[in-house]
């Protein structure tokens, strides 16, 4: 029995297909996000230098490795909506933008607040923080232009070229960042130096894989609307029970 | 393990929690907007099922 | 009617684009006044001592660069839109990313290529050397055309929609920041008594990039909002 891979690829199947998953990914996001948390704070030692604010890293780290991740994904998502012309992969790198650009404001908030007891500035211009604002940048710039075109198909292929241009210029920013910081200020602030602690790094690997998990169910659910939003007058949409 | 120490993080207990506190909100945020946003399209729906069957 | 070539057509369509530009001057002048005005305002803010405002001379002017292209680049194909000559340019048998690079050709000429030439006399305002200066004028020479090429892609795909203006400024200037970094890098090597050649190689490959892809790209991007 070959499976048919692209029974899945019409927007009509995914939508019933989603709606299954999103509980087998939502679910287990929130316990391992309980279980990263409690490692994270009663398990993993006070850190000789930080102290306790070193904890911020196990939202910091996982948030700020998402965001840049997720531009990537959409990137690709938005490539193949324009290459194969297939709607729901562009549904899916519209779905995934405002999950995306708010891993990069948590990433930047959490990096200013563990910024400020460690470097005494709320806000400094380390590589890494400036490259994720461009970052948020470029995603407020993605969800502006697909929501600033009534035609819901040309929005999809014009965000869809502009994240394939910015997945391109991701690597040359923060090459010009890291390039600039380090003209202006040395070395970087490197973070504490002790090889890191293996429940730190436990704590650390459960909420990034809880996060992954978070934004799959995230980038379903909102997928499953932007389906029912494009497709409302479709005739398998008006038979949905739900829509009765 | 008294939870006043545990809170108090021994003195960076606000930017710790600041920054956690504001990562579960925007999380949960996110989550009442997906919620919302399917209710909208169900209800756009309903109505032009209702409309539909009335012609 | 002798077959136009690919070089044909792009001298046509830069020639075209000037022509049309000289009829409605103002629009040149507004690039540039608005260029001068944002770079005298900084002193009237900042204030007047000579050796910071040396120090941010270099920054200011970029930046001012930067928003001073942002400002005409809707321009760049809204007439054309408007009155359909972007269709027939479309239909024409000539390839689309040749017209497309010539209309950024022309763009530049009118908005980075004064901005290149009035740098030097805003440069003294603030005060810097004789050496400083020229290589400013190096570094927008090498930097000023990244800022059209991509704004070019910003243009296209923000084509015909309201609020298009702040919209492209949106989406080009974080892919302009390498630019800025490099070109404002170049004239701060120089105070610093570095060689500035390690930016302005890196400007330079920066155009080279974006000469080689944008165009395409912009091309497609028109394809995709003229539909």
């Amino acid at each position: 029995m070959a499976i048919n891979w692209f029974k899945y690829s019409a927007p009509s199947t995914f939508y019933g297909l989603a709606g299954k998953l999103i509980p087998f990914f939502a679910w287990p996001a929130a316990v391992l996000f309980a279980i990263g948390l409690y490692i994270g704070f009663f398990v993993a030692p006070t850190d000789a230098i930080q102290s306790e604010a070193y904890r911020i890293i196990f939202i910091h780290v996982p948030a700020s490795i998402l965001s840049m991740f997720i531009y990537l994904i959409m990137a690709g998502y938005a490539a193949l909506g324009l290459i194969f012309k297939t709607r729901l992969s562009s549904m899916m790198a519209t779905a995934l933008a405002p999950t995306g650009a708010l891993f990069a404001l948590i990433s930047l908030w959490t990096g200013a607040l563990w910024g400020k007891p460690m470097w005494g500035a709320w806000w400094v211009w380390d590589a890494r923080l400036t490259s994720e604002l461009i970052l948020l940048f470029l995603y407020l710039g993605f969800i502006a232009l697909h929501a600033s075109i009534e035609d819901p198909r040309r929005a999809d292929k014009a965000s869809a070229l502009l994240a394939i241009i910015g997945s391109v210029n991701v690597p040359i920013i923060y090459f010009s960042v890291k390039w600039w910081n380090t003209l202006h200020q040395g070395s970087s602030i490197k973070f504490s130096g002790t090889t890191m602690h293996v429940a730190m790094q436990q704590a650390m690997f459960t909420i990034l894989v809880a996060c992954w998990l978070y934004v799959i169910a995230m980038g379903l659910a909102r997928v499953r609307s932007i389906i029912l939003e494009r497709e409302a007058n479709t005739q398998w949409v008006k038979e949905l029970q739900e829509a009765k | 393990m008294n939870w006043a120490e545990f809170f108090a993080m021994n003195g960076y207990g606000f930017y710790v929690w600041g920054s956690y506190g504001v990562a579960l909100a925007v999380i949960a945020i996110e989550i009442i907007a997906v919620r919302h946003r399917r209710t909208l399209a169900l209800r756009q729906l309903k109505l032009m099922n209702d409309s539909g069957d009335a012609q | 009617m002798n077959k136009l070539t690919m070089l044909g057509v792009l001298g046509l369509v830069i020639r075209r684009d000037l022509l049309l530009a000289m009829r409605r001057r103002a629009d040149v002048l507004t690039t540039l006044v608005f260029f001068v005005m944002v770079v005298s305002l900084f002193p009237l803010g900042v204030g007047p001592e000579p050796d910071m405002l040396r120090k941010m001379a270099a920054g200011v002017l970029w930046v001012a660069a930067l928003l001073a292209s942002m400002l005409s680049l809707p321009r760049m194909f809204s007439a054309d839109y408007l009155d359909g000559t972007l269709e027939q340019m479309m239909l024409a048998p000539q390839s689309l990313t040749m017209m497309v690079l010539g209309k950024i050709i022309a763009h530049w000429m009118l908005s980075g290529l004064p901005l290149v030439l009035i740098a030097p006399v805003l440069g003294v305002q603030f005060d810097m050397s004789s050496q400083a200066l020229w290589v400013l004028m190096l570094a927008l020479l090498l930097g000023t055309p990244v800022l059209s090429l991509i704004g070019a892609i910003g243009a296209a795909l923000t084509l015909g929609l309201r609020g298009g203006g702040v919209l492209v400024s949106l989406l080009v200037l974080p892919l302009c920041i390498p630019v800025l970094i490099f070109g404002a890098g170049a004239v701060d090597a120089i105070n610093s008594g570095m060689s500035a050649v390690s930016n302005l190689s890196l400007l330079g490959a920066l155009s080279l990039f974006a000469l080689v892809f944008t165009p395409f790209v912009a091309a497609q991007a028109l394809r995709i909002s003229m539909e």
